[in-house]
């Protein structure tokens, strides 16, 4: 399991190189992996359908009980299933579509390391894990979205992308570390099994709202829908891949993952179906009124999203097979309908529907494909879009409250979703020839295949229900409903009920709405400007607003001069260590003064005369002289406290910076006393503020003894375990060398950093 | 730079070796006596900078062979490998590894991860102080 992921971002490393090497089909080639994760995947399903649940263990970070463990049940299963198989489409599609790009090395980069983030977010047992997994798409996604970085608007589509998942992301990593504390554990596999001690738990509000912040960011519910349209900038084959089929949907795995410890309650049912509902309503009454070919799509996805949201909500077994089949149904004709819409734009030039129409005759294969995803989209018999629809409403009226509410938001979405269906499946394709930018010819194979399957599936599993359900559906239900059968059938003949007489109706009154579709878009121009006082502008606002606030308090802190960083930097350790003793208080004890030899006092006072003497000095020369003198008084304290080695080590410090200030002082003006007498004073009294603080901590160090002092195990384990009498060197290199690694890495930082400024700003000047 | 001193120039000469040479007496004593990789390193850089006083930068380029800036790169990679061995056998990140080997002439020898790892603070340690003067020295020209 670890390796069938790994070996995505292996891919992903070689992917530039396999693609210069390959050529024109580079496609196909990167698609063998994706199609043997798939097989390998579909390995496990004869043990997870007969309800085994598997969990594959790998230490990772034990000192911190992190592990890289993996949990296969239905419900990652499902997923994985998803992202393996469609991938092998958006892969081979890629190579075609991307072909004359400049980047498509770069493209193959992308999105193999997304297809792992992915399976990591849906196959891993650890929260930890998961959550990196879980970032991890959100960055993928944004490097994808500004795919073509040179377009303004992809890169401002990109990053608005990446905040809003991030934010969420944040307040999902509070929110797992909160149901970690809650559940008792990091692994979902143990987490699953307490939902009573999680539920009962102070905890389980706060950590509920945190986790369904990150939930609804990803899966672009109401109100950070609006990320998802704008999301389109990408390239087609990465809207399909990321902004339909799986990526958006991470939220509802988590909300489906965690339903067996986290639902089951009024909060839960109210927030998820009310959020859901709403979403599902307003992703169609949008898409409706869009004619942009993928904002439409995009639409009608953030209603497919609010849908899932909603069914998990309900929570009854119905409602949560209705979600499973749902979502593979929406995968599927959503996946192809994509595709489609990119084979509109590579053969056609189409990006707008109002360019579209009549294309029947140049792309028959294409159409056919395309209205079988349609007809699947809009929930037509007897498609699988159908079968799930017929579901969701039963699920719908068997609600546990809000019933009426529900029951008008899906109906008004069906009836939507119907008209949606149509402008998607006929206006492109019937009617009178629309002339498309470019003369419109049939798409090659690679582009067509993905299409073709995806829709193909949707008709197989319509005509056969029990083909999904007891391939995987029913296994994923069970894990959404804690590894409980669900009591819930899917089938094409539900008999005359409600669900089929609000069906019937929908599609009538959706294909009316249709008709009238140019008429009912003007009415609806409306929108237009309410959309202007959306949380969108609530997003720009906070960006202007973090812009305009790291302005104020750069030209605050950065002014370019040295002496106000050094004194930021004196006054801000001043101001939280004062805070920090004021709080805890400090006290000063008895210091035995009497002790002082006289060699010790004569040190003293070498150091304050050279102290008093760097500050007063009118030279600069004289300044830095006494500086040094200062400096090995202090090697000379360290000697007498037997610190040999922090002795020697300070001596040729100060040698070299002697010396270097000595190279420095060649490039400086001449001393001029220009500071007024009271900005000497301001310098005078930060300086006695810093060192006074100093000299307190000093003090008030000496007498605390709150922990055991270390230094003993160190010398006496320094020959034992580090073979080496010198204590200080053991400690460096042995027992503490992580810490001189970084301190290492800092110094070498700070040549570069020298290097860099002094050789950058020699070129400017030449 | 060239500070045109007879003395010097005859001193830095002789000493640059010397002073080399004590810097590697300080860097393999410094496990059980004063000394170390960071305190031999600044040994080192102080010996090659009194070279760069005597003579002048091209000399003194000349007399390391290599860029600072490499040594800086080599001595953080060697610190970082030093820590991998342990890896290996099972066992965290950095955990020390100690092998002993027999040299014809010498006798026994220890070697061990961390003589691996204060040889890299070594190498960084004079790439950090040479590649900062060398600059600094040649931004002055």
């Amino acid at each position: 399991m670890l390796y069938a992921i790994l070996s995505t971002f292996l891919l992903a490393a070689l992917a530039p190189w396999l693609h210069q090497l390959t050529g024109r089909q580079s496609g196909w080639v990167l698609a063998l992996l994706p199609a043997a994760l798939f097989l390998y995947f579909a390995s496990f399903l004869p043990a997870i359908n007969a309800g085994e649940v598997v969990v594959l263990v790998t230490p990772w970070m034990p000192g911190l009980d992190i592990q890289l463990s993996f949990l296969v049940d239905g419900l990652s299963l499902l997923f994985a299933l998803l992202i393996s198989g469609i991938g092998f489409f958006i892969v081979s599609y890629a190579g075609r579509y991307l072909e004359k790009s400049r980047d498509l090395g770069r493209f193959y980069v992308l999105i193999l390391s997304f297809m792992g983030s992915m399976l990591g977010l849906v196959l891993a047992d650890n929260l930890v894990a998961m959550f990196v997994f879980w970032e991890l798409t959100s960055v993928t996604s944004y490097l994808l979205i500004g795919y073509n970085h040179e377009d303004l608007k992809a890169r401002k589509a990109a990053l608005q992308g990446l905040i809003v998942t991030v934010a969420g992301g944040l307040a999902l990593l509070a929110g797992i570390v909160m149901l970690a504390i809650a559940g008792g554990s990091y692994e979902l596999s143990e987490i699953l099994n307490s939902g009573d001690a999680v539920r009962e738990h102070a905890f389980y509000l706060p950590l509920l709202i945190l986790i369904l912040l990150g939930a609804f960011t990803k899966s672009a519910q109401v109100p950070f829908h609006f990320w998802l349209p704008n999301a389109m900038a990408a390239p087609t084959p990465v809207s399909a891949y990321l902004h339909s089929a799986t990526m958006v949907k991470a939220g509802v795995y988590l909300m489906a993952r965690l339903n067996p410890s986290l639902g089951g309650t009024d909060v839960w049912f109210t927030v998820l179906a009310l959020f859901g509902a709403a979403t599902m309503f307003t992703g169609v009454f949008l898409a409706f009124r869009s004619t942009g070919i993928k904002s439409v799509l995009a639409y009608s996805t953030v209603m497919a999203l609010g849908t899932l949201t909603m069914l998990i909500g309900i929570g009854t077994e119905a409602a949560l097979l209705a979600a499973m089949a749902f979502l593979l149904a929406h995968s599927l004709y959503k996946g192809a309908l994509f595709l489609v819409a990119g084979i509109l734009d590579h053969e056609a030039g189409a990006k707008d529907f109002l360019q579209t129409g009549g294309l029947r005759a140049a792309l028959p294969v294409t159409s056919a494909f395309a209205i079988l995803a349609a007809l699947s989209l809009g929930g037509v018999l007897p498609m699988f879009g159908f079968v799930a629809k017929e579901l969701m409403l039963e699920s719908v009226l068997g609600a546990p409250g809000w019933v009426p509410l529900l029951a008008l938001l899906a109906i008004a979405s069906a009836i939507l979703g119907v008209a949606v269906a149509a402008i998607v499946g006929i206006r492109p394709w019937f009617g009178p020839r629309v002339e498309t930018p470019k003369s419109p010819h049939e798409a090659p194979p690679a582009l067509v295949a993905g299409p073709a399957v995806l829709a193909s599936l949707g008709v197989l599993f319509g005509l056969g229900p029990g083909l999904a359900e007891g391939g995987i559906l029913a296994a994923a239900a069970r894990a959404v409903n804690g590894g409980v059968p669900v009591d819930a059938n899917l089938s094409l003949w539900h008999g005359l009920n409600w669900p089929l007489a609000i069906s019937l109706v929908s599609l009538v009154l959706g294909l009316l709405l249709y008709s009238r579709w140019d008429r009912a878009r003007a009415v609806l121009a409306w929108v237009e400007t309410a959309a202007k006082y959306g949380p969108e502008r609530g997003y720009d606002r906070m960006m202007d607003g973090i812009v305009r606030v790291s302005e104020w308090q750069t030209r605050l802190l950065q002014s370019g001069y040295l002496r106000y960083y050094v004194m930021f930097i004196i006054l801000a350790t001043v101001a939280m260590v004062g805070v920090t003793a004021r709080f805890y208080g400090v006290s000063v004890g008895p210091l035995a003064l009497s002790d002082l030899r006289f060699y010790e006092l004569t040190i003293v006072a070498v150091m304050v005369a050279s102290a008093l003497f760097a500050v007063l000095s009118r030279s600069r020369l004289g300044a830095v002289a006494a500086l040094g003198s200062f400096g090995f008084t202090v090697a000379l304290m360290f000697v007498m406290f037997s610190a040999a080695d922090v002795g020697i080590t300070q001596i040729l410090v100060e040698t070299l910076t002697v010396i270097l200030l000595v190279l420095v002082l060649f490039r400086l003006p001449g001393f001029l006393g220009l500071s007024s007498r009271l900005i000497k004073l301001r310098d005078a009294s930060v300086a006695l503020a810093g060192g006074g603080m100093i000299t307190l901590l000093l003090v008030s160090t000496h007498n605390a003894r709150e922990f055991d002092s270390i230094a003993r195990y160190f010398i006496e384990e320094s020959v034992p375990s580090g073979y080496g009498r010198n204590v200080v060197n053991v400690i460096l290199v042995d027992f503490r060398a992580l810490d001189t690694l970084g301190e290492i890495f800092v110094l070498a930082l700070a040549a570069v950093g020298v290097y860099a400024m002094i050789r950058f700003r020699a070129e400017d000047k030449s | 730079m060239n500070m045109q001193s007879l003395i010097l120039r005859t001193a830095g000469h002789f000493l640059l070796p010397l002073l080399l040479l004590f810097s590697l007496f300080l860097l393999f004593r410094g496990h059980n006596e004063p000394g170390g990789g960071f305190i031999a390193g600044l040994v080192a850089a102080a010996a090659v900078v009194l070279y760069l006083f005597s003579m002048d930068i091209a000399s003194a380029r000349q007399v390391l062979r290599v860029d600072p800036r490499s040594l800086l790169g080599g001595g953080m990679s060697l610190a970082v490998l030093s820590g991998v061995p342990g890896v290996f056998r099972g066992q965290p990140f950095f955990t020390a590894q100690w092998w002993e080997v027999t040299v014809p002439g010498i006798g026994m020898v220890k070697l061990s991860s961390v003589l691996l790892f204060d040889i890299g603070v070594y190498l960084v340690v004079v790439g950090a102080v040479l590649t900062i003067m060398l600059t600094l020295a040649e931004a002055e020209d």
